[in-house]
């Protein structure tokens, strides 16, 4: 099945990033722009059925149902030192919220590799790929609810 | 030197090894040091760095990209010559979680007898905490020539038969990882995945001193020698003339215990299993208590 539109552009997008240096500007650019679930969603201290598991950088996801049946999705990451799970977050929310249930449930852990490549050390990216299953089995839970 | 006043009153065995977060400050330009950022978190070097600081990948830059080992000696020389080091150069490595990764980046650089080597007390943590300058300018290094010896692990460097013979001689052994992955319920970190061993426990013999258990959490420095001491000698029975050697999962937390046994405290011969869980536990017929 194929991906988002909106993912699968920014995948086409790294994926044309050959140079290390660019890749790692890019994913930075994402991160800078994360923001974190906001207040009204939730609050300190987070609830732990949020929290997305053997992720090292305590990321914490939400997806919200919106009236119009899609889902939108919020994270946080507790870990200052967490840049890679802000920049996979912001990169989740942006192509995946205001998408039904059923089409971010297409969405498998393989994405991390494909947009992190070289930036994974080893065995790191197992805590990245943790983070796309939780919001999967999210959308998943929303999907039978609907 | 201002700022390492409070290193030196700690009671190391060699202070020199560690330098203050002010000692940093106060020498960013000069050309006689190289300052080295190594972290688990591969883009937060990029995402803001100490100025002049350069980039040290753990996987990238100091493991073999095909073999599990080391670089080799021309490696060595390569990376070398990148971050703009001579063998005269002092490194001073700090970085992420308490300088982890900084401590194993010096070890490795050890394994190519580059002495000249100190880690920044605290580390990112502690120069964030007191509001220094971070910087994402990527400094621009001259190349270096740097002619390294061939790689000699013999001296900080344990490998499985010799960590086997070391248990049948009732050695000394340090398992620094969490208590659960000692005990044998967990088999990685917690929050971590599970990174492939197949059998959880210990070494036989090994006694369980988590790493972190060498810091001070609120700013990442080393506790004083008489605490580290304490933790080791006194309460674990640690002697420091007998052979010791440190494991973890992968050789990366025990890096940064056999730094703090090796200089902080003094133990004579200590040595980094970098084999770790990853390879005990999978061994067929190796021993494991639990």
């Amino acid at each position: 099945m194929a991906l988002p539109a909106k993912l699968q552009d920014v995948l086409d997008l790294f994926a044309t990033f050959d140079d290390p240096a660019d890749r790692t500007n890019l994913l930075l650019s994402y991160a800078d722009q994360f923001r974190e679930v906001p207040r009204e969603v939730a609050t300190r201290p987070f609830a732990k059925e949020h929290l997305v598991p053997h992720c090292e950088s305590e990321a914490y996801v939400w997806a919200l149902r919106q009236p119009d049946g899609t889902l939108k999705l919020h994270f946080a990451v507790e870990n200052p030192s967490g840049v890679s799970a802000r920049a996979l977050a912001t990169i989740l929310d942006k192509t995946l919220s205001g998408l039904p249930p059923a089409e971010i449930a297409t969405v498998t852990p393989d994405i991390v590799e494909r947009i992190f490549r070289q930036n994974i050390s080893m065995g790191k990216g197992l805590g990245l790929m943790s983070m796309v299953q939780a919001v999967r089995s999210l959308a998943n839970a929303a999907d039978r609810k609907a | 030197m201002s700022g390492m006043t409070d290193i030196a009153a700690r009671g190391y065995a060699k202070p020199d090894v560690l330098v203050s977060t002010e000692w940093v400050a106060e020498h960013l330009t000069d050309p006689s040091i190289r300052l080295v950022e190594s972290n688990e978190d591969t883009l937060l070097y990029a995402s803001g760095h100490v100025p002049g600081a350069v980039h040290v990948d753990w996987t990238a830059d100091l493991n073999d990209p095909v073999r599990r080992d080391y670089i080799t000696r021309k490696g060595f020389e390569a990376l070398m010559s990148r971050i703009g080091a001579t063998p005269k150069t002092t490194v001073i490595f700090y970085g992420d979680k308490n300088n982890w990764w900084a401590c194993y980046a010096f070890w490795v650089f050890q394994l190519f007898g580059h002495k000249n080597a100190r880690v920044m007390d605290g580390g990112r943590l502690k120069w964030e905490k007191e509001g220094r300058p971070m910087t994402r300018e990527v400094p621009a290094i001259a190349p270096t020539k740097y002619k390294a010896p061939e790689r000699n692990d013999k001296p900080v460097r344990a490998f499985r038969d010799q960590v086997l013979k070391h248990v049948k001689g009732r050695g000394q052994i340090v398992d620094v990882r969490s208590p659960e992955e000692y005990a044998g319920t967990r088999m990685h970190m917690p929050d971590y995945p599970n990174e492939g061993a197949l059998r959880g426990g210990h070494i036989p013999g090994a006694k369980s001193v988590p790493w972190a258990r060498a810091i001070n959490p609120e700013d990442g420095t080393f506790k004083t020698a008489s605490e580290l001491a304490d933790l080791y000698v006194k309460t674990n029975k640690l002697k420091k003339d007998k052979a010791t050697i440190a494991y973890c999962r992968i050789g990366e937390r025990s890096s940064h215990t056999w730094f703090a046994l090796k200089y902080l405290l003094g133990f004579k011969d200590v040595k980094n299993y970098d084999g770790s869980w990853t390879e005990w536990g999978n061994s067929v017929g190796l021993p494991i208590e639990k």
